[in-house]
């Protein structure tokens, strides 16, 4: 366990890995979107309050798991880079943030067009709608700021040290719709047979879905971070080598 | 497997008179596959591109110096 996580830390062994996962990574995420958007949109039976309208859930919710997930993760990578200032943690970290910022925007857009026929409006600002916002400005002030630098290990902190302050928001976001009266509601509960609960005819394509935004986000992440990885190593011979392998291929 | 719910395909893009909700955010949904993957692809290409072009100019460097020392 320790040994693979560090050899998660190398830039060559990460980006090597990368390579041999992405193939299979494409197909099951191609695979389990594709299932997941096509059962809830067409298969999956509407719901009797909410009609049809409900089938924007299926994006809405893995959404906000991928804009929670994110931060969590840069936060550990920001750890990584404070405490032992671990390379290979700020490549990813680097990466994830586009990534995080682009779903938390379809998170509040998915909950802005279901909630105008819901809730008679598309934004109030009440606890969750507000830190969600929040966390998007969270996300775009961590890549602006990176973008200030100049020096590399200067950047690498001060984007750690935000995340790591702003990390606080995340469990804010997620408690708060019981911490406060608001007007999104709690998250459902999931069941077989309970009345008062969703049936897995409703939530089975939300799995799909769910699972496939996690592949998306690796797929994303990997793309994003071997890049970092090619241009940071540029003046070793493993990447001198890749460069003059993809020169015979073009 | 479950029923098709839709009676026909209009009825399906009807979306049960939430079309114009639904349809946009799954319209969203794709962009955002997009933006997530198309970018870095790119991005390598271009990034390839020019480490190729400067490792390049380093060889005729190293070229002329090594000519220079005969």
């Amino acid at each position: 366990m320790w040994q693979w996580l560090y050899k998660l830390g190398s830039p060559k062994w990460f980006y090597e890995l990368g390579e041999r996962m992405l193939p299979w990574l494409w197909g099951i995420t191609l695979f389990l979107l594709a299932v997941g958007v096509v059962w809830g949109l067409g298969y999956a039976p509407p719901d009797y309050q909410m009609g049809d309208n409900y089938r924007i859930i299926y994006l809405h919710v893995p959404s906000a798991g991928l804009m929670k997930g994110c931060f969590y993760m840069m936060a550990l990578c920001s750890a990584a880079v404070l405490i032992w200032k671990v390379k290979m943690a700020d490549i990813v970290a680097k990466a994830i943030a586009p990534i995080g910022a682009m779903a938390t925007l379809l998170m509040l857009a998915s909950g802005s067009l279901w909630g105008i026929p819901t809730w008679g409006t598309w934004w109030i600002w009440d606890a969750r709608l507000t830190s969600s916002l929040l966390q998007f400005f969270i996300y775009m002030g961590i890549i602006v700021l990176r973008s200030a630098f100049d020096s590399q290990d200067s950047a690498a902190r001060a984007c750690a040290v935000l995340t790591l302050v702003g990390v606080v928001n995340i469990p804010i976001i997620e408690y708060s719709v019981e911490w406060w009266n608001t007007l999104h509601q709690g998250a459902s509960s999931l069941g077989m047979r309970d009345a008062s609960a969703n049936p897995p005819e409703i939530w089975i394509p939300a799995f799909f879905t769910g699972f496939g935004f996690i592949g998306l986000f690796f797929i994303g992440l990997i793309l994003r971070s071997q890049n970092e990885i090619l241009f940071r190593e540029r003046r070793t011979q493993w990447v001198k080598e890749i460069i003059k392998r993809e020169a015979s291929h073009a | 497997m479950p029923d098709f719910q839709f009676e026909s395909f209009a009825d399906f893009l009807g979306m049960g008179g939430y079309a114009i909700y639904v349809w946009p955010v799954y319209i969203f949904f794709i962009l955002f596959v997009v933006i997530t993957v198309v970018p870095p692809m790119l991005g390598r290409k271009k990034l390839l591109r020019q480490l190729r072009a400067r490792l390049a100019r380093q060889d005729v460097e190293a070229g002329d110096d090594s000519e220079g020392n005969i």
